[in-house]
């Protein structure tokens, strides 16, 4: 590759990751803090994607709007209509425990999926949302760098929130209640509430990294939010990385990220005749690698303070 | 203070706690006291919100507080501890305590976003505190360990801490004794002495030990599958032949009824419970 083509290849590249560290983020409210096990990441990947797209894009006969807002309006709407499928679940599911939840997730997010790919009036079903605007390219230009800047600024803003909310007092009940629930009821604590603020922020989180993914590709449809994608990755970079600490999961979500490309140049060399057996293999890889992690290290590459002595 | 009149509760066919009516007089240490299964645990459950009850009332201070939710109960005063401590053991022994005080600006996401400066100053205030806690129960130099790491024994001064951590009414607490060695047994017993009279705490108190019933409760209550069978000063208890039979029919074995005179349940712990778990070691204070 030449000098340009590495250097598009890497804006793409790190584009990518912002996301994902944005992805894993919002897993360690819910799973690294308060110790859910959301499994239906993707869903909520998919509802922020498809709210940016319709408030964002031109009118359009095929889908719902486009009601051609500008792109913070989309992310804001993203987080927000995330957050409300968060409430609306969570009501519902946060009586559940851990285990039962993790199975009520799963089935939330392929519900999700399937609903956008057959509202059509909503979705534009399997054709899915083209010509969505990149990130302030009206004034600033389609350059993927202004892109790349935008989605590292978000990726900062949502390290600040959580980093912020995880050293309060919040996040010091959210601990606790990952740790033992009835000790937390018996200090004072409504359990209950604390368990659906850290679904939902989290969730919101994800939305937010659904509108930066629809913004950054341009295109969105069903097939972009399969579990693989929207949820297994990003469970493997929370684990990687270190649940429980915020650090962890941006170096969880980059160090998983280049390995997963690596997987394709790897998988690339084999040639055209083994195609399908590659994008298989890459899946096992990461299996393998997570397997790996969790005998070898589970605490992940930084832990969370204290997690070590255990 | 507590009122508490004709609860029960069943676990399918077993009757665990059966029409249990008696009253926690405010001011007063009251002993709760009975052989392993007697319901005296789940009894504290259903006061303390954590247990449904399937019939009868609990009154605090003329008020209705039957099944209110552990959280309400605990802002109008009424506070438990576990049998086997609930510490969380991923966070510092410092952090533990810290949870505690209610109304904390930094339990709300925005505050913690837009208010840091005062998230942090009233997190300096709570910090104190918690050192004064911490000092009191001499649990100064493990502050910040994980709580994890501490012995059964400063896990249920820990325990402890946590009903200190605010300005409590009703005091339960479940075999704060169990476990524990004892100059840290002698360290609770001041605690709870203390609590009584310095700041009017009333407590319910749960323990196998005889010696630290008889020293800090009056009245005491006792059950026995289920029901309350006597109630009253420790003196009058000890001579009850319905509580010296409940012991006996409660799986306890090799002395007579002889065991249970005075003398001898005054000094009936062993003394090899040093720091060891406290789980349901309740059965071993009885054998000789």
């Amino acid at each position: 590759m030449e000098m340009d083509g590495l250097l598009t290849y890497g804006v793409f590249f790190l584009t990518q990751a912002g996301i994902y560290a944005v992805l894993a983020l919002g897993l360690n409210v819910q799973y690294g803090l308060t110790g859910q096990i959301n499994i239906g990441i993707a869903g909520f990947f998919a509802v922020g994607a498809y709210t940016s797209a319709i408030v964002t894009t031109h009118p359009s006969t095929a889908h719902l709007g486009g009601f051609n807002l500008p792109f913070p309006v989309g992310v804001v709407a993203a987080m927000a209509t995330s957050a409300l499928v968060a409430a609306a679940i969570g009501r519902i599911t946060m009586r559940l425990r851990s285990d039962y939840l993790a199975i009520a997730t799963i089935g939330i997010a392929e519900i999700i999926r399937l609903a956008l790919k057959n509202e059509d009036w909503l979705t534009n079903g399997v054709r899915g949302i083209p010509g969505i605007p990149r990130p302030f390219s009206e004034t600033l230009g389609a350059n993927p760098l202004i892109s790349l800047g935008v989605v590292l600024g978000f990726v900062a803003f949502a390290f600040w929130m959580v980093e912020r909310a995880r050293s309060a007092p919040w996040g010091r009940v959210l601990r606790a209640i990952r740790e033992n629930e009835d000790g937390v009821s018996a200090a004072g604590k409504d359990v209950a509430h604390f368990r659906l603020q850290a679904f939902v922020f989290g969730a919101s989180l994800m939305g937010m990294a659904g509108a930066l993914y629809a913004h950054f590709i341009g295109f969105i449809s069903p097939e972009a939010f399969l579990p693989l994608y929207g949820t297994f990755l990003v469970w493997v970079m929370l684990i990687a990385g270190g649940a429980g600490n915020n650090w962890g999961a941006l170096v969880g979500a980059l160090a998983i990220w280049v390995l997963w490309s690596a997987t394709q140049f790897m998988t690339d060399a084999l040639g055209a005749e083994y195609a399908t057996q590659a994008g298989a293999l890459r899946v096992l890889l990461i299996g393998v690698l997570l397997q790996v992690i969790l005998i070898a290290r589970p605490q992940g590459l930084l832990p969370e303070r204290g997690a070590r002595k255990h | 203070m507590i009122q508490i009149e004709g609860i029960s509760k069943a676990f399918g066919g077993l009757q665990a706690v059966d029409s249990v009516t008696f009253t926690v007089a405010a001011g007063g240490i009251t002993g709760l006291i009975g052989p392993n299964g007697a319901g005296k645990t789940t009894l504290f459950s259903i006061l303390a919100g954590f247990l449904p009850a399937d019939q009868g009332r609990v009154l605090l201070d003329g008020e209705d507080i039957t099944g209110l939710p552990p959280h309400s109960l605990f802002h109008r005063g009424l506070v438990r501890t576990f049998q086997i401590p609930h510490e969380f053991s991923r966070m510092t022994v410092r952090e533990n305590l810290m949870i505690v005080p209610p109304g904390q600006a930094g339990e709300s996401l925005a505050y913690s976003w837009l208010r840091w400066g005062k998230v942090k100053a009233q997190d300096r205030v709570i910090r104190q505190k918690v050192d004064d806690v911490l000092d009191f129960l001499k649990l100064t130099h493990v502050a910040d360990e994980l709580a994890g790491n501490l012995s059964g024994g400063q896990k249920k001064l820990l325990e402890l801490g946590r009903t200190m951590m605010i300005d409590a009414k009703v005091v339960l607490l479940d075999e704060p004794g169990a476990g524990v060695n004892r100059t840290l047994l002698n360290s609770i017993r001041d605690a709870i002495r203390r609590l009584n009279t310095e700041r009017g705490y009333t407590f319910c108190l749960i323990e196998h030990d005889m010696d630290l019933i008889a020293d800090l409760c009056d009245p005491v209550v006792v059950m026995a599958q289920g029901q309350v069978i006597a109630e009253g000063p420790m003196d009058v208890i000890r001579a009850d032949p319905q509580v010296q039979d409940a012991y006996l029919g409660g799986g306890v074995s090799g002395r007579g009824v002889s065991a249970m005179t005075e003398d001898d349940i005054g000094r009936a712990r062993p003394d090899s419970t040093v720091d060891t778990d406290a789980d349901e070691s309740g059965d071993e204070e009885w054998r000789p």
